[in-house]
């Protein structure tokens, strides 16, 4: 079991504004359910510009309801200007600090006041920068570089308590560890592993057995279904149908579920795109 | 607070006639059973029954049959081990996508030194696709390693029958038991396995000791080698009080083995219909007709098990969470993603597992307490709406 303070225990235990705001000045959602964790955060402001009610709901471990009850705690009675300054770091010492496995829950407090923020200001949606790393988790490599950069991250370990990168399917460890090394000024010229000594036909063999035992019973189970297209290199190219085709999930779908699926059963190297 | 302890899965309370069996190993007969001397000699006896309380229970032909281990790990490393040694070129393995990390981390391991692995996938209830185990064996296999029941949902696999399509094609099969040991009746005198771990303090005896069972005229290298202990095959000295204490649990289990399947099953299946009719959208996991009599693992959409846990952990409730967030990693248990458990609900799973010493007092504390808690943490979420 976690290590965790006192104070994570009765935040956990005994939240602090559960709930939704009427009518919010400010609404910030980050994470997702397939992450394990996500926080809706809104706020309203008083005559005097500062934020006189704050409430959260969040869908998570005990340190991700801890984090969210404690951000609502340190914003309520503040200007929109010296809420904005408090960072992941504020709100785990506001907690007498969390397991660096756990670091992400502060981090998530804080995405979703900046987005609570840029909403009651009309700044548009932050767009992702960079290229994604994490399927999983959706992280990029700015996003990484970022983090170990400004926080000092020096293990994979730091960085998946940190950004949840590297939480999931394990896929992206060596790019990850990558990523630390470059920062670190460290140079990599690893050479690509071949797909698991697997003959071309024998790929495309496993891909097709793998995409019908494994993957479509699923997507059919949810109203849809997903096609094979193409074997082209490491690129395998399929076509989602039925739901799956109109879901704005459907990145999510391709991406977590059918190519770390392929990656994990067939070759570490796919990629698999929308025809 | 007196513990409501349901997780039999993870580790069970050494029971008090096990402790008594053991004590005098530590005192008056700590003799090394190696020794020439009959004060050694008189343990290396023990030993020996100890040896015919675990072959009874697994209804094993011979007590020369059984090897004593350290646990259900080592049983399992042992066992893949000697097969890669029978069959030096052979390259090809065989496991399922639901196992103990004991195996899928070292299937893993041996992916990655040039074996080729085919992982058999399972049906959303955890059942084994049996038509694709079949296709899938070929000249080149040296052993196919399927677990017997499934520790997260209890799940039950055909062993016989996988057993009988490998001894058709000449390969080995080891099954990791370490789950199904003690709580479901065994015959292995009749049943076409070649190999099966077990591990000690999933059945009453302490932990540090289990046993793996080699029908007679399976090939066998040492995994371990150094003296002569174990018939030469794992040196080391033994782990002399453990055992005697394996042996007592073995023989418990068999005379409890009724109970397990009638009592406990029954605590189980009120357990699970109370929460089941006390909370909307929760489920079970697993293969509802062949199921251990003590496991049950229940999804409760929209919320975490972290959370839950630690909420049961506030009335002395121990459970265990499927969603892997209580052990580090942040995915849902590989098994319950194996399964195709939505994401809605692989996160919020929680796994009772009982064992002979609960009662139905306890099971009514958790029917009491925790639909309030999964309301709580529903309230709370931001996906969950009552209607
Ligand atoms: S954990 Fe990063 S891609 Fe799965």
């Amino acid at each position: 079991m976690w290590d965790y303070t006192d104070k994570v225990r009765e935040h956990f235990l005994n939240p602090k504004n559960v709930g939704e705001v009427e009518n919010p000045d400010g609404i910030g959602e980050v994470g997702s359910i397939a992450c394990g964790d996500a926080l809706k955060l809104t706020f309203r402001l008083g005559e005097d510009k500062t934020i006189t009610e704050a409430k959260f709901k969040t869908f998570g471990c005990a340190s991700a309801i801890a984090s969210s009850s404690a951000l609502t705690e340190m914003i309520i009675g503040k200007t929109l200007e010296e809420a904005e300054k408090i960072s992941n770091e504020n709100i785990a010492e506001f907690l007498g600090g969390l397991p660096k496995e756990k670091i992400h829950c502060s981090v998530m407090g804080q995405e979703a006041l900046e987005k609570a923020i840029a909403y009651y200001r009309g700044e548009p949606e932050k767009v992702l920068e960079g290229e994604i790393i994490c399927h999983c988790f959706n992280v990029t490599d700015v996003d990484i570089q970022r983090a170990v950069k400004e926080k000092g991250l020096k293990t994979l370990e730091d960085v998946t308590g940190y950004l949840k990168a590297g939480g999931g399917c394990g896929n992206c460890h060596e790019e990850i560890s990558n990523i630390i090394k470059a920062s670190q000024g460290i140079s990599i010229m690893e050479p690509k592993k071949p797909a698991a000594g697997l003959t071309n036909l024998q790929k495309i063999r496993k891909i097709e057995e793998t995409l019908e035992v494994e993957i479509k019973p699923a997507l059919i189970r949810d109203g849809g279904n997903i096609e094979l297209v193409d074997v082209d290199g490491n690129r395998v190219l399929v076509r989602l149908q039925g739901a799956c085709a109109t879901c704005p999930r459907s990145r999510i779908t391709l991406k977590d579920h059918v190519e770390a699926r392929l990656r994990n059963l067939v070759a570490h190297d796919l990629v698999v795109e929308e025809a | 607070m007196t513990p409501v302890y349901l997780d039999n899965n993870a580790t069970t309370r050494v029971a008090d006639e096990v402790i008594e069996a053991m004590l005098p190993y530590f005192t008056e007969l700590y003799g090394n059973p190696s020794s020439m001397h009959t004060f050694g000699g008189q343990v290396a006896q023990k030993i020996q029954t100890a040896r015919q309380q675990v072959a009874s229970l697994l209804g094993a032909a011979s007590s020369d049959e059984i090897l004593f281990t350290s646990c259900g790990t080592e049983s399992d490393a042992a066992a893949v081990h000697a097969a890669l040694r029978a069959f030096p070129e052979r390259k090809h393995l065989i496991t399922s996508t639901v196992e103990h990390p004991a195996i899928k981390a070292l299937f893993e391991k041996l992916a990655k030194e040039g074996f080729r692995i085919t992982t058999i996938p399972v049906d959303t209830r955890g059942r084994l696709n049996m038509d694709l185990l079949e296709k899938s064996l070929d000249e080149d296999t040296a052993i196919v390693s399927m677990m017997w029941a499934n520790n997260e949902t209890g799940t039950l696999f055909p062993v016989e029958a996988i057993g009988k399509l490998c001894r058709e094609k000449g390969i080995l099969f080891h099954t990791d038991a370490v789950q199904a040991v003690g709580k479901i009746p065994m015959d292995l005198k009749t049943m076409p396995i070649d190999l099966l771990s077990l591990s000690g303090h999933k059945l009453h005896a302490p932990k540090g000791v289990g046993a793996l069972y080699i029908r007679k005229g399976t090939p066998f290298t040492p995994y371990i080698v150094g003296g002569h202990q174990e018939h030469g095959r794992r040196a080391g000295t033994e782990n002399v009080a453990s055992i005697i204490g394996l042996g007592r649990a073995c023989l418990m289990a068999e005379e409890k083995m009724a109970e397990e399947n009638t009592r406990v099953r029954a605590m189980r299946d009120r357990l699970e219909k109370e929460l089941l009719s006390r909370i909307p959208k929760c489920f079970v996991n697993g293969d509802l007709d062949a199921r251990l009599p003590n496991t049950c693992s229940i999804s409760f959409e929209y919320i975490e098990g972290e959370a839950i846990l630690l909420m049961m952990n506030q009335y002395g409730i121990c459970a265990s969470s499927g969603s892997a967030c209580t052990s580090g990693s942040l995915e849902p248990s590989h098994v319950l993603r194996a399964m195709g458990v939505p994401h809605t609900a692989a996160h919020g799973t929680i796994r009772f597992s009982l064992s002979i010493y609960n009662t139905e007092a306890e099971m009514d504390t958790v029917i009491e307490k925790l639909p309030p808690i999964v309301k709580r943490l529903r309230d709370m979420s931001p996906f969950w709406s009552d209607s």
